[in-house]
């Protein structure tokens, strides 16, 4: 194998202030009843910015401001209008792609080519592709004449930060909201850089407020009565206390929660296609993925021929500076979500599960995992049920594909689901059966704007992209 | 000669398509008849039962599923003078034998009007497609008794969902003289299943349940129970129909809002290529 040189991605263009304020009402304040937290670097625990944690007067405020908009602006502005704000939005998140790309990367620890070509691309995509319906809601499906429902308290995870923010706030503002978003309290900083870019668009104040901060500060905001609706990404406990706390109330509410994809491999799939896509589909992101194919299935009479291909492209795998632009694998978000990979793949062990890696160099600082697969894994074994979250893959076999649907739906989550066939009629019939929300056929770990997200089961419920995604934004 | 002595009917639940008695041995005195009052475990069985029966409803052509309701509709019109009979107004078995037609229309229209094709941006076929979410327990409203069961029971199963319904505390008999006509009907048995009685006994089972997928709070008109069943129904994350207004009109166009949140979308991907 060949050495790579450095190709470093220059940060100079993201310009990071010291400390930043809660933006409410179109301006970045100080919180009354909160603190602050630093945000850092995962790839070198660096920190990047001090960072306001609002507390519930913050919630308040910010809520309040969301309902003023939503009255006296927002909600009373022509869906043509709104569009060109949307579409405004979308032109400059594409101008300062690079910069969003950087910072991404920078607070979240994925690769460069990754948030470059994958996730800033679909933010910018997002806001266009709802842009357009703002002015043609009776047009889709809902009836002639569907209304906004108020404010949405929108709560994202640390994955995808700036992604998940486009995928609440672009729908949501769309039908006419206003929203009171909060990230995740590792990855606030692009939230940030688009609350500029907010005033940079002229968005009337008040029709999004950015809130960073904890649990706490995110209980506070889903709890409040003043808002309309509550829109969850994140884990699937987190999601079941949403649900009861918003019970016998008027707030309506969509969660997209955890999963345990199965990725099906049968005998007759072009092996290093599959491959591939089986590295994308636990690898992806460091594999910290809600859809992430961590189950693989491999039918039995080509396991051995499937798992010696694997493992010899897994060695090819770069795990290292998420700025340099030949990285595969970045940095692990935080050093609890390390932890739990590592509590998670040590059970793996401990339960019989054969552990392998590449031999892998990792730098000393920061928090990394080299890319992991178990072998020997049953359904019984942890790493089989619970969701990893990491670059951690567990392989199953099966011999007939009604065995297979069987392994894929044993799980409690019913988000994704991957098929690899060159037989056509197989694909249809296998996807007909898999009880989950997307199913990849021949491809894995595919997003687009108007295609429909979401999950099945104790994945959650409604719809994120595509008409579908409307509805969870509109009084329907 | 004497004056013949009518031969009275006995109401008992419906489960799998079969006329059991409560499995506690129990009944209520209530519109001048002994009822079954139905348990908890009659509320688990009846989930068995809804359980058994998705894979053949589910996986039932929409042409089938949509034949089998318009059989409901033509059974419920020969039965007609009997509901009537029961105290329920003309007006009202109209309406509800109307309401099986016009669900029947919905089931292979729906899967068009609310899935279709994505227009990705890349080389890849897109496909989005409704699917019944499972087994889903109803309470239906207390009145309408008719129209109203018929309401919340149509939307969910159309689709190829399953239900376990609490009919009406007050006036179960319609509830028992329809669960006649679903069984004569074609309807496979256990994709309705009714249970007489109290929703205070049934429904906190239910809620809690693992193997039900969905709530349908529709008929529950005590907000302190409604708050209960909802939290219980987060356990394992149930979609959630919330309770109706009290004063909700039945008559009024239905919308399509009861059959698509009990729906969930799947959407298929596939690269288009030589």
């Amino acid at each position: 194998m060949f050495e790579y040189a450095p190709a470093p991605e220059s940060r100079s263009v993201v310009d990071l202030k010291p400390s930043y304020g809660l933006f409410i009402n179109g301006e970045f304040v100080d919180p009354t009843d909160g603190g602050s937290f630093k945000s850092i670097n995962p790839a070198s625990e660096e920190v990047l910015a001090e960072v306001a944690e609002a507390g519930a007067q913050d919630v308040d405020r910010a809520v309040r401001a969301a309902r003023e908009a939503y009255e006296k602006v927002w909600g009373p502005m022509p869906g043509r209008d709104r569009a060109k704000y949307l579409f405004r939005i979308a032109r400059i998140i594409q101008e300062r792609s690079r910069e969003l790309a950087v910072l991404e990367s920078l607070d979240n620890g994925k690769p460069i080519k990754e948030s470059r070509d994958v996730d800033v691309p679909l933010v910018a995509g997002y806001f266009f592709y709802y842009a357009g319906w703002a002015d043609k809601l009776g047009h889709a499906g809902f009836g002639p004449d569907p209304k906004p429902l108020g404010v949405a308290a929108q709560v994202i995870p640390w994955n995808f930060p700036l992604l998940m923010l486009a995928w609440k706030i672009a729908p949501a503002l769309a039908a006419g909201n206003t929203v009171v978003l909060k990230p995740a309290e590792t990855t606030p900083l692009t939230a940030l850089l688009f609350a500029e870019i907010c005033q940079q668009a002229d968005l009337p104040a008040g029709v999004v407020n950015i809130l960073t901060g904890a649990g706490d500060t995110g209980r506070a905001l889903v709890e409040h009565a003043g808002v309309d609706k509550v829109a969850f990404t994140g884990s699937t406990e987190v999601g079941r206390a949403i649900a009861r706390s918003v019970a016998g109330s008027r707030k309506k509410l969509t969660l997209e929660l955890g999963g345990k994809a199965a990725n099906i491999v049968f005998d007759d799939a072009p092996i290093d296609q599959a491959v591939e896509g089986i590295v994308n589909g636990i690898f992806f992101n460091q594999g910290h993925v809600c859809c992430a194919g961590s189950r693989l299935l491999v039918q039995e009479n080509v396991a051995d021929r499937v798992l010696e291909s694997l493992k010899r492209r897994m060695a090819q795998l770069r795990v290292g500076d998420p700025l340099d632009k030949n990285t595969d694998i970045g940095a692990i978000n935080s050093a609890a979500q390390l932890e739990r990979i590592r509590e998670l793949s040590d059970a793996g062990s401990a339960e019989g599960a054969e552990r392998w890696s590449p031999p892998c160099e990792l730098p000393e600082r920061g928090f990394w995992f080299a890319p992991t697969i178990f072998t020997g894994v049953t359904q019984a074994h942890r790493i089989a049920r619970e969701e990893i979250f990491g670059p951690v893959l567990s392989v199953l076999t099966f011999r007939t594909p009604a065995e297979a649907v069987e392994k894929a739906n044993n799980t409690p989550y019913g988000l994704s689901a991957g098929i690899w066939t060159d037989k056509g009629s197989r694909i249809l019939w296998m996807a007909d059966r898999l009880r989950a929300g997307v199913v990849w056929a021949n491809t894995f770990n595919k997003f687009d704007p108007t295609s429909p997200f979401g999950g099945y089961k104790e994945s959650g419920y409604g719809r994120e992209g595509g008409r579908h995604g409307l509805e969870g934004y509109l009084n329907v | 000669m004497s004056e013949r002595v009518a031969v009275r009917k006995t109401y008992k639940l419906f489960i799998g398509g079969k006329f059991p008695r409560s499995e506690s041995g129990r009944s209520y005195l209530v519109q001048d008849s002994n009822v079954s009052l139905a348990s908890r475990k009659d509320a688990r069985d009846a989930v068995v039962a809804a359980r058994a029966a998705v894979k053949g409803w589910a996986g039932a052509t929409a042409y089938n599923r949509g034949q089998i309701l318009y059989r409901i509709a033509e059974m419920l019109e020969g039965r007609r003078e009997q509901f009537v009979a029961l105290g329920v107004p003309a007006d009202e078995v109209d309406a509800a034998i109307d309401r099986w037609v016009w669900y029947a229309g919905w089931s292979d229209k729906l899967p068009q009007v609310y899935g279709g094709a994505n227009p990705v941006a890349g080389p890849y076929f897109n496909l989005s497609a409704p699917e019944p979410t499972g087994v889903v327990a109803v309470v239906a409203p207390e009145a309408p008794a008719l129209l109203g069961l018929v309401s919340v029971i149509a939307p969910a199963i159309v689709t190829g969902n399953t239900v376990v319904v609490a009919t009406s505390p007050s006036q179960p008999l319609p509830a028992v003289t329809l669960a006649e006509v679903l069984a004569t009907s074609d309807l496979p048995g256990g994709v309705v299943n009714l249970l007489t009685g109290r929703i205070t006994e049934t429904q906190p089972t239910l809620a809690g349940h693992m193997d039900v997928n969905a709530i349908d709070l529709t008929g529950v008109t005590d907000a302190e129970l409604a708050v209960d069943l909802e939290v219980k129904a987060a356990q394992n994350l149930k979609r959630v129909l919330r309770p109706a207004p009290a004063d909700h009109d039945w008559f009024t166009d239905p919308g399509i809002t009861r059959m698509t949140t009990l729906l969930e979308t799947k959407t298929v991907w596939h690269p288009k290529g030589v």
